[in-house]
């Protein structure tokens, strides 16, 4: 599914080149679950990002089922992502001013779907996640877990292929979690490929592959190493 | 959902950073409704007033400057009534009628009443009789130069409560008098009743109806009567020419001119011509105020836009990464500007038109009816406003890096 092939990018900062991912290769079969730890600042995000198109490599490639993600403009990487990539964020990034159901409309809505389409696909995703019965509270009316939950549900709007999600347990307590960690699971066993970034060992856990970036180079980690 | 609700949601929910910005907008369009609500029915006014009027010349002692046509009597200076004579013996091509007038104060029961003298048409009649003169005729004029109608004796003025429209009157009797719509209320007074007026008893003729002038609350009598009650001896305030055309009273002038060198002349044109003057004056600030406070309304627009933008960043960088792209972005924005902008146009006319409805008749004595053709233009004036003064900010956000929605 996804190849990177000596994919570097650096950043200039006050003068001083940063390199924030230093000639990594990666291969991301399909349906791979795939976890990348590592300390702060060491390149999780940049990779993130250009999985998921947003940032271009100072040079390499990036090739996401055999096309160059790269070569397209930005409006066809962005079709792209709204067609294939679903993102998973910290913070759940939802839009504070629409409900939980609207929310999980919005990539319905940017791919074109006519609004009776839109809502009966967020109450049905947001069945799945167990929220039904909130469709119509605003975030601020919702528990941390729960927003977490409607996120996810947004994220599956659109049936994508691949799942980014960057530090999805990083601001919720051990019991959502786990929670949230099954559903990632569930998404994962529906045929998806998921890549996640985590500093939290338990979270890299539920991954079958698990790559180390320290210093923008990559290495793959054993299931002990993880662990430890 | 679609756009167009995104952009009303989210307006709805968060309406403060809007409104002030909003507010410089609607007051532009508002102030530029009220002024060309107030001067299109003002001038309208003044048509309608110069047309029922037909094209008056007012000939008037020297030393009188005129503000209002209707009271070009009432300035306490004289000149001789041998003028009157004069004019009607010279007979001037387009003069239809003449009305001379002297206005002299007296009281009915204690209650002031301003008493007006006018000459009836009669006397015309019986001097143009005297000089051997035919009736098929005008009395005073001749119908060289007039525009289209044959000179009218009499006809039309044969009801007394003709006065109120064509000025002139055909017969008054030396005891008679006509009351104004307004003092006969005050003095309860109706047709046949006796008065008490300058030591004389008089009988009402007729009551006028309301012309919404200050002939209102005035008493007409006879011109000779009013003169040798009051004391005044035989002078007038003003003579009254009525033309039978606009044309003919260009020429009038150097014709009158001529006659009665020792006095003022005054179209009815140049009476208004001040009240015109102001009307074109505030029409012309009403667009000078409307560009100003749109200027200012484009500018915070603009500023409270980048703030919007500056403040949802993370959003537009998470509907980015699910893929929005960066022409919805603009949209959103334009959108939001657009809505605005046809708020604030719909607003200020509603405004304008609230303040025109009730200012025009306090300060102009006019009757202001809403125009639907400025909601057009205002709505049109500030939607451009808002869309332009957005158009940047709408850039910057399309141009955000949608990578900044993993900053925590």
């Amino acid at each position: 599914m996804y190849q990177l092939q000596s994919v570097t990018q650096t950043y200039k900062r006050r003068g001083n080149v940063v390199t924030a991912l230093d000639n990594c290769n990666i291969e991301i079969p399909d349906n791979d679950f795939i976890a990348i730890v590592g300390p702060s600042g060491s390149g999780k995000t940049t990779l993130l990002s250009i999985l998921g198109g947003m940032m271009a490599p100072s040079s390499g490639d990036v090739s996401l089922d055999g096309q160059s993600l790269y070569e397209m403009s930005i409006d066809e990487r962005t079709k792209l992502r709204g067609k294939k990539i679903g993102f998973v964020f910290q913070s759940f990034n939802l839009v504070a001013w629409l409900s939980a159901c609207e929310n999980v409309q919005i990539p319905l809505m940017l791919s074109g779907k006519s609004a009776d389409e839109q809502r009966e696909r967020a109450l049905e995703l947001l069945d799945r996640v167990g929220l039904s019965g909130r469709a119509d509270h605003l975030p601020s009316e919702l528990s941390q877990g729960q927003q977490q939950r409607v996120a996810l549900a947004r994220t599956l709007a659109n049936d994508p292929q691949v799942i980014l999600a960057d530090e999805p347990t990083g601001n919720l307590d051990s019991e959502t979690r786990q929670q949230v960690m099954n559903y990632l699971s569930e998404f994962h066993n529906d045929g998806r490929t998921i890549v996640m970034v985590t500093h939290d060992a338990d979270t890299a856990a539920f991954a079958k592959r698990t790559i180390r970036l320290v210093d923008g180079v990559t290495r793959e980690l054993s299931r002990a190493a993880v662990a430890a | 959902m679609k756009l167009r609700s995104m952009i009303w949601k989210e307006l709805w929910r968060r309406p403060t950073p809007m409104l002030t910005s909003l507010l410089a907008v609607t007051l532009g369009v508002t102030a530029m409704v009220a002024i060309q609500n107030i001067t299109v029915f003002s001038e309208q006014k003044i048509a309608g007033d110069m047309e029922s009027l037909g094209a008056n010349v007012l000939v008037l002692p020297p030393a009188v400057t005129l503000q209002d046509y209707y009271s070009a009597d009432m300035h306490g200076h004289t000149m001789p009534e041998e003028f009157v004579s004069r004019l009607a013996l010279a007979r001037m091509p387009g003069v239809e009628n003449l009305a001379p007038k002297l206005c002299v104060a007296s009281d009915v029961d204690s209650i002031p009443v301003t008493v007006t003298g006018i000459l009836p048409q009669s006397e015309f009649q019986a001097k143009a009789a005297w000089q051997g003169l035919g009736l098929i005729i005008n009395a005073v004029g001749t119908d060289r130069g007039c525009c289209a109608t044959k000179a009218n004796v009499g006809s039309e003025s044969d009801d007394p409560s003709s006065l109120a429209t064509t000025r002139t009157i055909q017969e008054l009797g030396d005891r008679d008098v006509i009351l104004g719509h307004d003092l006969a209320a005050q003095l309860g007074a109706k047709i046949g009743d006796e008065l008490h007026v300058l030591g004389e008893d008089f009988s009402v003729l007729t009551v006028l109806p309301a012309t919404g002038t200050i002939d209102d609350s005035r008493m007409f009598a006879h011109l000779h009567s009013v003169q040798d009650l009051s004391g005044a001896g035989p002078v007038v305030n003003v003579i009254e020419i009525m033309a039978c055309c606009e044309d003919a009273a260009g020429s009038l002038i150097t014709n009158l001119s001529a006659e009665l060198p020792d006095t003022r002349i005054i179209t009815i044109a140049q009476v208004v011509e001040t009240q015109v003057a102001v009307n074109g004056l505030m029409s012309r600030l009403s667009w000078v105020f409307l560009s100003i406070l749109l200027l200012v309304g484009g500018a915070s627009i603009a500023s409270v836009m980048y703030a919007n933008v500056t403040e949802r960043r993370k959003e537009i960088g998470t509907l980015m990464a699910l893929g929005a792209s960066r022409s919805f972005v603009t949209r959103m924005f334009l959108g939001k500007a657009t809505l605005l902008g046809l708020a604030g146009g719909f607003g200020g006319f509603v405004f304008g038109t609230i303040v025109a409805v009730i200012l025009g008749p306090q300060l102009l004595g006019i009757d202001v009816q809403p125009m639907p053709q400025l909601l057009f233009v205002g709505m049109v004036a500030a939607t451009v406003v808002a869309v332009a003064a957005s158009f940047l900010p709408a850039r910057r956000a399309a141009g955000l890096d949608p990578c900044l929605v993993f900053n925590d």
